[in-house]
């Protein structure tokens, strides 16, 4: 059971529909940039930009792409710095350099990978969908939230390394959150979607399992599921 | 039930996911003890499917030789894995209902006896809540009473192994989805309490057995032993098991009257008048082994008298005022059960004779305001203030001639109790105790 662990790779991705998190391009302003992220928006790939010197590491996205174009040694630092940042959790990196530099790219994790300016729209797409593939994000099944990795088909729930043992309504109540981060669940429709609704108990019922699944994510994740005051539940924005 | 399916297929999964290999099949006694027989996870799509069978003839309370075959249905919703058992392969566990070979529930199922009053209970309309506050020792070991440390109510106290113990089982009780409310060191010296956060009764039945099983088995690992026993320590404060109840009609805490004198409804009044009226007959299910009865006695904060009130402590009922204003905190706390009864029984009593008091629209005799203890003998009779059983038997007897007792018990297990618990009694008073012997030896 390897894919859960890619939690661990994504600084945060929310990959359902409307709530995908962005490329993240990591480069001095300039033509190329820009050029860049129109060329990532026509692949269908959302981006953000950060300049290279400022940080980023705290920017939720699925991929950072990095680009260098004069010293290398520096941009490697920087993202050296960035990786060692206290709250980081790696993203995988995509290197854009010139030819020449290729033999000072430096240590490339295995879910990283590095491409030559210039390079074909098309190749860059490629290279792109392989890292996203890789990063696991493209697991239908895999729902990642920050610490939180849920698998919908094994039922198995990670939350950092250690897995979470959940009772079925457990499982199904925090499925129905985390599909929606950041969305408001009344105690009604959370009631009706789990446990249907000709379910006898009431809404004391969803009180009881939210704040025993907040039992098992432990004092340190219990704010993962926040409680919107006298109307229901939410999962939390996990990032930034 | 298509959900049914689905949870068999979540526990079925997650079995192979976590690679399991034994599952163990839980149940209860009459008296209250936690029995467990394991099967491998090969066997758990049949289990879930057709149930188990094992022999009842050797479980207290269960079976007559003739009628010995009994069947364990796995209850998935109840599948957990344990924690403290090594990763892989894991061990889960599953709480199971008892089933005679031909189908029907079994009549001697403690968790079947809930199960029956709360559907009583839906019918009306309600849920029933429960919120116990599990007190118990620490000794050295199970044949000396010895306490650990010299600590006191909400003590840290850091020579002991109690703030390590009460952590490792929060822990546990965590990674079983328990929530804990609270956790401190009680009055005595070696006693701790674990308050665990409300839910609908059969749940909270089955929480208290796995807490009393995590209690066990983190004093197992910290070298010490843990017990539930009433009153282990001469002298000292027992241990009880306050249980904070509530009715919810839908999302409506039943109980819940702001206009109402401290802030009670009048289907919380009726609730208690019946508590209150049936009291004395369902003390035997509440503490039911003879040393539960050197827990109730004046001088330890333990009830002694049958009345209720709100800041009155010594009383049976207890409304506490911590946020009157709160509807979700609004409940009643039935002071007098110990953690050594069996709470399937216990909390099916207390519900039972809540809606009893329901039913027959009964009011409350007046609040207890002043405090017993410091009237004479003469005074509280005067006032009508009946007495708690002062023993074993005398609870039997009340009990016996209880028809609500012997509705809710149904039968089989109504005569059960009572001819087991006579047994227990005739073995104590056959005995010649220590005190006995040293005053009466020199003298007599």
């Amino acid at each position: 059971m390897a894919a859960p662990r890619a939690a661990s790779r994504s600084v945060v991705a929310m990959r359902d529909a409307g709530s995908d998190p962005p490329a993240l391009i990591v480069a001095d302003p300039g033509a190329e940039r820009d050029r860049l992220a129109a060329e990532l928006s026509l692949l269908g790939f959302p981006s953000i930009v950060r300049t290279s010197g400022s940080p980023w590491h705290d920017v939720a996205a699925w991929v950072a792409l990095v680009v260098v174009l004069d010293d290398l040694e520096t941009a490697a630092r920087r993202v050296e710095q960035a990786r060692s940042a206290p709250g980081f959790e790696p993203v995988p990196l995509l290197w854009l350099v010139r030819p020449d530099a290729f033999a000072h790219v430096p240590d490339l994790d295995g879910s990283d990978d590095f491409i030559g300016v210039p390079y074909a729209v098309a190749e860059l797409g490629v290279r792109l969908r392989r890292l996203r593939r890789r990063s696991g994000h493209d697991d239908p099944d895999l729902i990642h939230r920050g610490p939180l990795a849920m698998n919908v088909a094994t039922y198995h729930v990670t939350l950092l390394d250690r897995t979470l043992d959940l009772t079925f309504m457990e499982f199904e109540l925090l499925k129905l959150l985390v599909r929606s981060p950041g969305r408001v669940f009344t105690r009604d429709e959370i009631l009706a979607r789990v446990w249907g609704y000709d379910y006898f108990g009431g809404m004391r019922t969803v009180d009881v399992h939210i704040r025993r699944v907040r039992s098992k994510l432990g004092q340190d994740h219990a704010w993962l599921i926040e409680t919107v005051r006298s109307v229901g539940y939410r999962f939390a924005q996990v990032h930034p | 039930m298509a959900r049914d399916d689905d949870q068999r297929t979540f526990v079925l999964r997650t079995v192979e996911e976590r690679e399991i290999r034994f599952v163990r099949l839980w149940f209860t006694d009459v008296l209250g003890f936690l029995k467990s027989f394991s099967i491998p996870a090969q066997e758990l799509p049949e289990a879930l499917e057709e149930g188990v069978g094992f022999d009842g003839s050797a479980i207290d309370g269960f079976a007559r030789v003739q009628e010995a075959d009994m069947i364990a249905r796995p209850d998935a919703s109840t599948f957990q894995v344990l924690p403290w058992r090594p990763d892989v392969p894991g061990v889960a566990r599953m709480f199971c209902d008892i089933h005679t070979p031909d189908g029907p529930p079994f009549a001697g199922d403690p968790r079947l006896v809930l199960r029956r009053v709360v559907s009583r209970a839906a019918d009306l309309g309600f849920s029933f809540y429960v919120g116990p506050e599990i007190e118990f020792f620490l000794f050295d070991g199970p044949t000396d009473p010895k306490p650990l440390d010299v600590g006191s109510y909400f003590d840290l106290t850091p020579l002991d192994i109690g703030s390590d113990f009460r952590q490792r089982a929060i822990t546990y009780l965590e990674e079983f989805g328990i929530p804990v409310k609270d956790s401190h060191h009680e009055v005595a010296a070696s006693q701790h309490e674990i308050d665990l956060r409300h839910t609908d009764a059969i749940a909270m039945s089955d929480a208290i057995m796995t807490c009393r099983l995590v209690v066990k088995e983190v004093a197992r690992e910290l070298g010490v032993y843990a017990t539930f026993m009433p009153k282990p320590i001469q002298g000292a404060f027992g241990s009880g098991m306050h249980t904070h109840v509530s009715l919810f009609e839908g999302d409506r805490n039943a109980f819940f009257d702001p206009t109402g004198e401290h802030s009670l409804s009048k289907v919380a009044r009726c609730f208690i008048a019946g508590l209150l009226r049936h009291a004395r007959a369902i003390t035997a299910i509440t503490n039911q082994w003879t040393n539960s009865y050197k827990r109730l006695v004046p001088g330890y904060e333990a009830p002694v008298h049958v009345g209720w009130g709100a800041r009155n402590r010594s009383a049976l009922i207890r409304v506490p005022l911590t946020k009157p204003h709160k509807e979700a905190a609004c409940r009643i706390e039935y002071r007098a059960p110990d953690p050594a009864c069996n709470p399937y029984l216990s909390f099916a009593l207390i519900l039972a004779a809540g809606l009893d008091g329901i039913e027959r629209e009964d009011e409350p005799p007046p609040e207890m305001t002043d405090d017993v203890w410091s009237m004479g003998d003469a005074e509280r009779i005067g006032r009508g203030i009946p007495v708690l059983p002062e023993s074993l038997p005398e609870a039997l007897v009340e009990m016996g001639s209880s028809e609500l007792v012997r509705e809710v018990l149904g039968e089989h297990l109504f005569e059960w109790f009572i001819a087991n618990k006579r047994a227990e009694w005739d073995e104590y008073r056959t005995y010649v105790t220590g005190l006995e012997l040293e005053r009466n030896l020199p003298r007599l």
